[in-house]
């Protein structure tokens, strides 16, 4: 059915958008790498200086080959990065891959989950205060993004902890022990695992420990989406093809759903992709607040032991995942607006 | 006189429309009557900011809430002035359509053509099968001269020329009884211009179709319409044939009005001294005694009453009476110093 420009476009637009990724990735590698190395000394006397005779220093310095030129060092480095092995943190031994596996998959699985609350919240509440305005739920929408908005993670996340208690909900870690020790990790995602393995009171388990975090989180950000659908919404409903849709007595329902509302969430995705990408990083709260060992709260703990290592890689990590949530984002856009693949 | 008169398709008398603006309403449509005959085209002219698109939003129900509506707005016998919205929603399309000034805009940017027309068809038409909406949108497109393979392309691959035509054929394949153009060549070129009025001739000719032209042009006004109205502030200061109207204008607004026109004779422009005053608070008795270079004492004091001209069309303005309601001295010339006030204002 599509003619000419309307498919083809958009593979063509695809093809192209990958190809620049990969340069972007490759100067975010450069900026992680150097930032680093600006620091004075070398990782292993900054993590380990005070604790180990300086012929041990020197040795595990050769064998992370740190007494090597920058540029052999850079060299290495990418090629971690391309065989996905990017050495062992200098504190614990452990591989940075496994710490990903584990503490990534963990924020992976609180992020998407929270997402999926801001969604469920924050679409169907600035559709009604965007369509509606001023009226009851566009006034009851906005002051619960302010609120939300305003109260800080840690807070509110204490203030379900209390709540939840008082039921017996889980309000901290990943699943009971008992569960966690029978878990087989087959993706890290226990979710998913629990699933695998068909043991469905391990997968309640599993989810109700998933559900508080994933709601404070989730909450948090709904405001911010409220407000952003909103005030797009409101912006188109203004528009012209929606007076022209008027015009051929399109009903009020179909207008708003087929016309304002998908035009509406173009610039909505972008933000709401950046957020996603934010939050893998920054669900560091959430994560310290409900006991979550996810990458989040790891870093944070590396950087105050100064493992330059273990940082180097999980940040690596988190740079190309903004890179690819930006892809998708891109992607996603491409789909929705057919002028975006144009070009 | 016409046909139009014993039998319009539209019917439109002493229509109101008032914007709130929380104080002094906005009287952007102030008492406007006119018909319009099947098959006949009614020219409504006039300046920036007069109220001529509202008055063409008005008649599809089309205002925003805000928008007080008062008078009648009878459509083929039937009422729509404080008729139940979903009603007046189901003329729009299939009775009543309307095409807009800017075309560049009035297509949905994320759907097809095709969808713009299923969306169209399958609202009014919902018996019609999958290959007859096709068929359909196809023939209207066709007849705008837009060929059936760029039916799946999206609005921006269109010139602005061939959207308006896409406009058209979108408001037209739903085959309306009648048709407000709101100023529907303004944001285009002179060969579009032409080939869009051609489209709204043969329209009138071939469908019987009734059509409101909303218009700052009177060129085309001359070219395409068979009676025209003339609006000033938010009423019809006057309105008859084209032709008769055009020769002997009866009202010194439209008199300026076409002096104004430029054209190849043109030796230096004339303009309308002052602005068009303001909608919130509009002078008082007859609205363009400020601006009126044939002003009188009573064209400051009373509302002009509605007269024959002697050419045949209906006429506001107190140069052609009732001499009976001219109070004494009434007929003395307006001094000026009213009319540095309203400029200034």
């Amino acid at each position: 059915m599509k003619e000419s420009s309307g498919s083809s476009g958009l593979r063509t637009y695809v093809l192209t958008r990958l190809a620049l990724a990969l340069p972007t990735v490759l100067i975010l590698l450069t900026v992680v790498f150097l930032l680093m190395r600006v620091a004075p000394g070398d990782p292993i006397t900054a993590a380990l200086g005070a604790r180990l005779p300086a012929k041990e220093l020197e040795k595990r310095k050769e064998e992370a080959g740190y007494d090597k030129p920058i540029i052999s060092q850079y060299g290495e480095y990418l090629g971690q990065v391309v065989t996905l092995d990017l050495g062992e943190s200098v504190t614990d031994n452990r591989s940075v891959t496994s710490i990903l596996a584990e503490n990534g998959s963990a924020t992976l699985e609180l992020t998407v989950a929270a997402f999926m609350i801001t969604l469920l919240v924050g679409v169907p509440l600035g559709l009604m205060a965007g369509r509606y305005r001023d009226g009851p739920w566009d006034v009851g929408g906005r002051l619960y993004g302010i609120i939300i908005y305003a109260f800080p993670v840690f807070f509110l996340g204490f203030l379900f902890q209390l709540l939840a208690s008082q039921f017996g909900w889980p309000t901290s870690g990943r699943a009971s022990p008992l569960v966690e020790y029978d878990l087989d990790s087959i993706t890290n995602f226990y979710v998913i695992d629990t699933l695998l393995q068909g043991d469905w009171s391990a997968f309640w388990d599993v989810l109700q420990h998933l559900f508080l975090p994933a709601f404070v989180l989730g909450l948090t950000i709904s405001g911010v989406l409220i407000r952003l659908i909103r005030v797009n919404l409101l912006q188109t409903m203004r528009g012209d093809y929606v007076e022209a849709a008027r015009a051929r007595g399109v009903s009020e329902r179909r207008v708003v759903i087929n016309h304002a509302f998908r035009n509406a969430m173009v610039p909505v995705v972008t933000v709401a992709g950046l957020q996603f990408a934010i939050l893998l990083g920054g669900a560091v709260l959430t994560e310290e607040t409900f006991n979550w060992p996810g990458i989040g709260s790891e870093l944070v703990r590396y950087l105050n032991q100064r493992d330059y290592i273990a940082v180097q890689g999980i940040v690596t990590v988190f740079a190309v995942a903004v890179v690819i949530v930006s892809l998708l984002i891109d992607l996603v856009n491409a789909f929705i607006d057919p002028r975006v693949r144009y070009r | 006189m016409s046909a139009h008169e014993d039998d319009p398709i539209l019917d439109v008398r002493d229509l109101r429309v008032w914007y709130g603006t929380g104080g002094d309403p906005v009287r952007a449509v102030d008492g406007v009557s006119f018909q319009i005959g099947r098959g006949e085209t009614l020219g409504l002219v006039g300046e920036s900011g007069c109220g001529k698109s509202t008055l063409g939003r008005g008649v599809l129900g089309l205002l925003p809430d805000a928008a007080a509506v008062t008078g009648s707005v009878r459509f083929d016998g039937r009422e729509l002035v404080g008729a139940p919205a979903a009603e007046v929603r189901d003329l729009r399309g299939p009775e009543l359509g309307l095409i807009f000034q800017e075309p560049m805009t009035r297509l949905d940017p994320l759907q097809t053509i095709e969808a713009h027309f299923r969306e169209a068809l399958n609202t009014h038409r919902p018996e019609l099968g999958k290959e007859e909406v096709r068929r359909r949108s196809l023939e209207a497109l066709a007849g705008m001269g837009i060929p059936r393979t760029r039916f799946g392309q999206y609005p921006h691959e269109f010139s602005g020329g061939m959207r308006q035509r896409i406009m058209i054929a979108l408001a037209l394949v739903l085959e309306p009884k009648v048709l407000v153009a709101d100023e529907p060549t303004t944001a285009l070129d002179v060969i579009v211009e032409a080939q869009i009025l051609g489209i709204l001739a043969d329209l009138r000719r071939n469908f019987d179709t009734a059509i409101l032209l909303v218009t700052h042009n009177l060129g085309i006004v001359a070219e395409a319409c068979n009676r025209v109205a003339v609006m000033y502030a938010g009423e019809i200061v006057e309105e008859g044939d084209a032709r008769e109207l055009f020769a002997e204008p009866a009202h010194p607004y439209t008199r300026e009005l076409l002096r104004a026109t430029i054209s190849l004779e043109t030796t230096g422009l004339n303009y309308i001294p002052g602005a068009p005053p303001s909608l919130i608070d509009p002078p008082p008795a007859c609205r363009f005694h400020p601006r009126c270079p044939s002003a009188m004492r009573v064209c400051a004091d009373l509302h002009p009453i509605e007269v024959r001209a002697p050419a045949g069309q209906r006429v506001s303005c107190w140069l052609h009476g009732p001499e009976g309601q001219i109070p004494a001295g009434g007929r003395e010339p307006l001094e000026r110093r009213e009319f540095a006030e309203a400029e200034e204002a």
